[in-house]
């Protein structure tokens, strides 16, 4: 299983290395073997599953965090799996032909693999931190395909908007699942399952369960996190079918369906997602009526959809499992459709405003079957499987426990703007007379049609014989998360119920829209006065404050100027230090050792302050060359007189050389200016000897201490018995501490390096730019 | 600062400094001295050399870039290093010695031979730093 | 006298911060000079400070019979001084190339000459 997943990584890698030749020419179809060959390895299990033999797998990753690679194949992980490799597979073979000599076809074929195996990896993990490292990696690959055509910055503003909400979802999702594995003491889902009282009755389950929100609500859209969607409608066609539609914001409601087990049936849970997703399916809903352009609409019906997800989990009954189970399945085969007919119109009559379509079934009948097709099962007239499925969202609603009539009412009104939004995207642009400019438009190829023609009549299939769907992927769904499954059994005609009248009504309402209200600019532009005070605005204005905070920021702090660096360190270290050290020193001088000092003693202080005063106030730099040299010296002869001999020795060679150094490049350097003002100059005076003394207290304080010399009384004591060395500082340095030792003059070889480097190997592109 | 006396007197002097930095060498593990001073006070002899007859006359002497005398002298600390895992199968860094003292040297053992790596490197990095200097000066 | 020494070492820390704080490229580096003197120091000092005993085990004997200077630092310093030579002249020889490149002594101005090239 573990291959299974790496495969699309592992392909993504070679293609980077051969895959320009490779996929560019007459193999652009080669990479669909890969979902192809996964589809097929995934269906085999139905067999498993369907006898409830859910399969686990565990490879170990990280241990000592409890962080395994450890993969479940049930019935949810099972439906994922499918969706993401069949419909990857069609979506596969239709972007070889839709992005057909593309100069950057690899690279895309790369994303996919990537996107496909991360989904996958993350519908397959059993352990929240994987899914986490997954969950951002679907995140980062449709960063990548919305801003594929990276030469628009609309483009690219979409893709950063997007990978911003889902990236922060992410992390959302990292917190929510520490703070789980926290109150359980694991991140296995399947161990967190057996301790659901505990997380229940955990004082930190809300924070949890809101964490847990903020991920899945980002990721699949939802109301205020919407907005993403529609800008993530910028990528080329084949991204929108699969990431978009199918797949990717699905990953939301998967991780709610997952954890709703552990973390459901309370009624903080029930009720946010209620509201939540009760919210996003009628304002989208709504939302996509006005739109004139089709993947917008799409966009935006998706979006409700996603919502109606989120609001069937919410109910938490086993009706509505059931519903948003088959809701799931549903949507994916009719939305990827649409979106693949959407993207064949694009591609061959190069609009997708519907104002303007018109007829097309002329020019492309197939692709208009599919489309008729999409919009029979998106409105959810019979026969199609979306009969079905409306169905059982009904039944999900109207027999809630409470406001059972609101909730249904809710439910209709969703279904009638998503209908109608079906039949304007699915319908107007192949019926009535074809324009004139339309009347050149070329048959597309197979690849092009083949995918949405199959993905729609798949939608009759299911819709006429459900049973097919019922044993090998609905039922498992159910088990999954722990309800009976015992009594489902999906068929299309029920008898004369309540749920039949609601069904009827929809349709009716929805055809009536169609009629009544004609897709055009104006109506559009009625909607779009209001994008003022929409969440996309808001979130924008924020992000704006937030950016004009940070430039600010990063102009009082990151000048760019070496000395306000340094200069705001010192400050902060001296203000922290002061602050603990303000209770008082406890060193107390000794007056008494004055009396001990030498003569020569106190000449060397006497030199050194007189050097150290002539390099601050030098006026040239040869001044300050030679009071750099005295003070090394003086430093020197300290060494001397404190029994460090090897101190003295290396000192005065350094000295000596770096003098040398200084003459030698003394007269090329730029002159000794004075470019500081007074004031800048006192106050610089200042913080120095502010720092000069807290330097001097914490020397002191240090000094008030009892010496710890363990180690050196070790190598004092060691020295000769062990190392036959009596020089104890030498010893140290190429016996006991040699590989420090090796280390440092390797360091020394890299400086040495680098000033040759510096000097001879000049950067002739740099240099030709000067000139 | 080509003057005469300077050079005569650094024609004498660089063999001289030469072998003190050699004998701080050697009497490192006893006395003070050791491979970083030894190998600054070569390269002081190399230096001044350079200044009293040119850089020319001292690159003719050393006969090589001086940049080759850090791969060298790494490698003889790592391989003195290296030797007891090669060799005894010990750790590495292990301190080898002979059983018998030399006279002059006193006991011989692999710390010597590192840190006569060291002195090597130091002069290498020493010399390759202030002949680029005054080369492009 | 490790009072008088504590003392020198805040002098030393004062005047390499202080230099570092001009605009002036050779200030700067002299400041670096001066502030890895002052760390050297400080170092030294912290280790305690004895007068006349090397840490060198005399003559005849295989242990310390007296008091001795501390090795550890003193082995820290031995190192540090070698490398701040690699530093220094790493540092001196970036800055006269910047120097060449940009043509100004000023940091700041090397600063809006950067911008300008970007």
């Amino acid at each position: 299983m573990l291959i299974a997943i790496l495969t699309g990584f592992i392909f993504a890698i070679l293609l980077f290395f051969g895959g320009k030749r490779l996929v560019i020419n007459k193999l652009a179809l080669l990479p669909t073997l890969i979902p192809l060959g996964l589809f097929i390895y995934f269906i085999r299990f139905i067999g498993d599953i369907s006898n409830q033999n859910f399969i686990y797998k565990t490879y170990e990753w990280i241990p000592s965090l409890g962080v395994n690679l450890s993969f479940t194949l049930d019935g949810l992980s099972l439906l994922f799996t499918l969706l993401i490799t069949g419909i990857g597979t069609l979506v596969f073979a239709y972007t070889s032909s839709y992005l057909k000599g593309h100069p950057y076809l690899d690279r895309f074929y790369a994303y996919l693999s990537v996107f496909m195996a991360a989904m996958l990896g993350l519908v397959l993990s059993d352990n929240l931190i994987s899914i986490f490292v997954f969950w951002e990696l679907t995140s980062i690959s449709s960063f990548f395909l919305i801003g594929f055509n990276n030469d628009s910055e609309a483009s690219r503003k979409s893709a950063l908007t997007a990978l911003g909400i889902t990236g922060v979802g992410g992390l959302l999702l990292l917190a929510g699942g520490l703070v789980l594995g926290n109150i359980s003491g694991s991140f296995s889902i399947a161990e967190m399952l057996g301790q659901k009282d505990l997380i229940q009755g955990h004082e930190h389950y809300i924070l949890a369960a809101c964490l847990i929100f903020g991920a899945a609500f980002t990721k699949s859209a939802q109301f205020p996190f919407h907005f993403w969607l529609p800008g993530a409608m910028k990528a080329p066609t084949p991204v929108s079918t699969y990431l978009h539609s199918a797949t990717m914001v699905k990953a939301g409601i998967y991780l709610l369906f997952r954890l709703s087990p552990l973390m459901g049936d309370t009624q903080f849970w029930n009720t946010t997602l209620m509201i939540v997703g009760g919210i996003t399916m009628l304002y989208a809903a709504f939302h996509s009526i006005f739109r004139t352009d089709m993947k917008g609409i799409l966009a935006y019906t998706t979006i409700s959809a996603l919502g109606i997800l989120v609001f069937l989990i919410g109910l938490g009954t086993q009706e509505s499992y059931l519903a948003a189970g088959v809701f799931i399945i549903v949507h994916a085969l009719y939305k990827a459709t649409f979106f693949m007919m959407t993207g064949v119109v694009d591609h061959q009559a190069k609009t997708r405003n519907v104002t303007e379509l018109a007829g097309l079934r002329k020019v492309m009948l197939p692709v208009a079957i599919a489309g008729i097709l999409a919009a029979i099962s998106n409105a959810g007239i019979p026969p199609s499987v979306g009969f079905v499925g409306k169905d059982l969202i009904y039944e999900g609603t109207f027999h809630f426990e409470h406001s059972a009539i609101l909730l249904t009412i809710l439910a209709v009104l969703t279904n009638v703007f998503i209908s109608y939004a079906g039949y304007v995207a699915g319908i107007k642009p192949f019926v009535g007379k074809l324009p004139e400019k339309f009347e050149k438009v070329k048959f597309p190829s197979i690849f092009l049609w083949l995918p949405p023609v199959l993905l729609g009549s798949l939608g009759f299939i299911f819709g006429l014989f459900p049973v097919l769907i019922q044993d090998a992927l609905v039922k498992p769904i159910l088990w999954s998360i722990g309800q009976d499954a015992a009594e489902v059994h999906l068929k299309l005609w029920h008898g004369f119920t309540p749920i039949l009248g609601l069904s009827a009504l929809t349709i009716g309402a929805g055809i009536l829209l169609y009629f009544l209200l004609k897709p055009s600019q104006k109506l559009e532009h009625s909607i779009t006065r209001f994008e003022k005070i929409s969440p996309k605005s808001i979130m924008e204005g924020v992000n704006t404050v937030f950016m004009m905070f940070s430039a600010f920021w990063t102009r009082t702090f990151q000048n760019g100027y070496l000395r306000n660096y340094v200069s705001t360190i010192i400050l902060f270290l001296i203000m922290l230090m002061g602050f603990t050290l303000i209770g008082g020193t406890t060193y107390h001088i000794d007056y008494a050792s004055f009396a001990k000092l030498t003569i020569y003693e106190i000449v060397i202080l006497f030199v050194l302050v007189f050097a150290i005063g002539l390099i601050v106030f030098a006026k040239s730099r040869l001044a300050a060359v030679v009071a750099t040299g005295i003070m090394g010296y003086s430093i020197c002869l300290l060494f001397v007189f404190y029994s460090a001999p090897d101190l003295a020795m290396t000192q005065f060679a350094i000295d000596t050389l770096t003098v040398i150094l200084f003459v030698l490049v003394l007269y090329r350097l730029p002159k000794y200016l004075k470019l500081s003002d007074f004031k800048v100059r006192i106050r610089d005076g200042v913080l120095s000897i502010a720092f000069g003394a807290l330097i001097t207290i914490l020397a002191l304080e240090v000094l008030a201490q009892p010496v710890n010399s363990e180690i050196s009384d070790f190598y004092a004591k060691n020295s000769y018995l062990l190392a036959h060395g009596k020089n104890v500082v030498n010893v140290i340095l190429v016996d006991f501490r040699g590989a420090d030792t090796m280390v440092e003059i390797s360091v020394l070889a890299i400086s040495a390096i680098g000033v040759f480097g510096l000097l001879k190997l000049r950067l002739k592109s740099v240099e030709r730019y000067q000139k | 600062m080509k003057t005469l006396i300077l050079r005569t007197a650094s024609n004498y002097l660089l063999p001289i400094l030469l072998l003190f930095s050699i004998f701080i060498l050697l009497r490192g593990h006893y006395l003070p001295g050791g491979g970083f001073v030894g190998g600054l006070i070569a390269s002081i002899a190399f230096v001044l050399h350079a200044f009293a007859n040119g850089l020319k006359d001292t690159k003719k002497l050393l006969k090589f870039h001086p940049g080759f005398l850090m791969p060298v002298g790494l490698a003889i600390s790592f391989l003195s290093g290296a030797l007891p895992v090669l060799v005894f199968d010990e750790p590495f860094m292990t301190g080898l010695w002979m059983h018998d003292a030399i006279p002059v040297l006193g006991k011989l053992g692999t710390a010597l031979f590192f840190d006569i790596g060291v002195y090597i490197v130091v002069q290498g990095v020493t010399l390759t730093i202030i002949f680029t200097i005054s080369e492009s000066a | 006298m490790e009072f008088l020494l504590a003392i020198i070492t805040g002098l030393l820390y004062a005047a390499g911060l202080y230099m570092m704080l001009r605009r002036s490229l050779v200030k700067l580096i002299i400041g670096l000079i001066i502030i890895s003197n002052g760390a050297n120091l400080l170092i030294f000092l912290l280790g305690r400070i004895t007068k006349g005993h090397p840490p060198i085990i005399p003559k005849g004997s295989e242990v310390f019979t007296e008091i001795y200077a501390d090795p550890v630092p003193q082995a820290l310093i031995l190192t540090a001084i070698v490398i701040s030579f690699g530093l220094q002249s790493f540092a001196i020889i970036l800055i006269k190339r910047a120097y060449q490149a940009v043509k100004t002594d000023d940091l700041d101005e090397m600063n809006t000459i950067e911008e300008d090239i970007r």
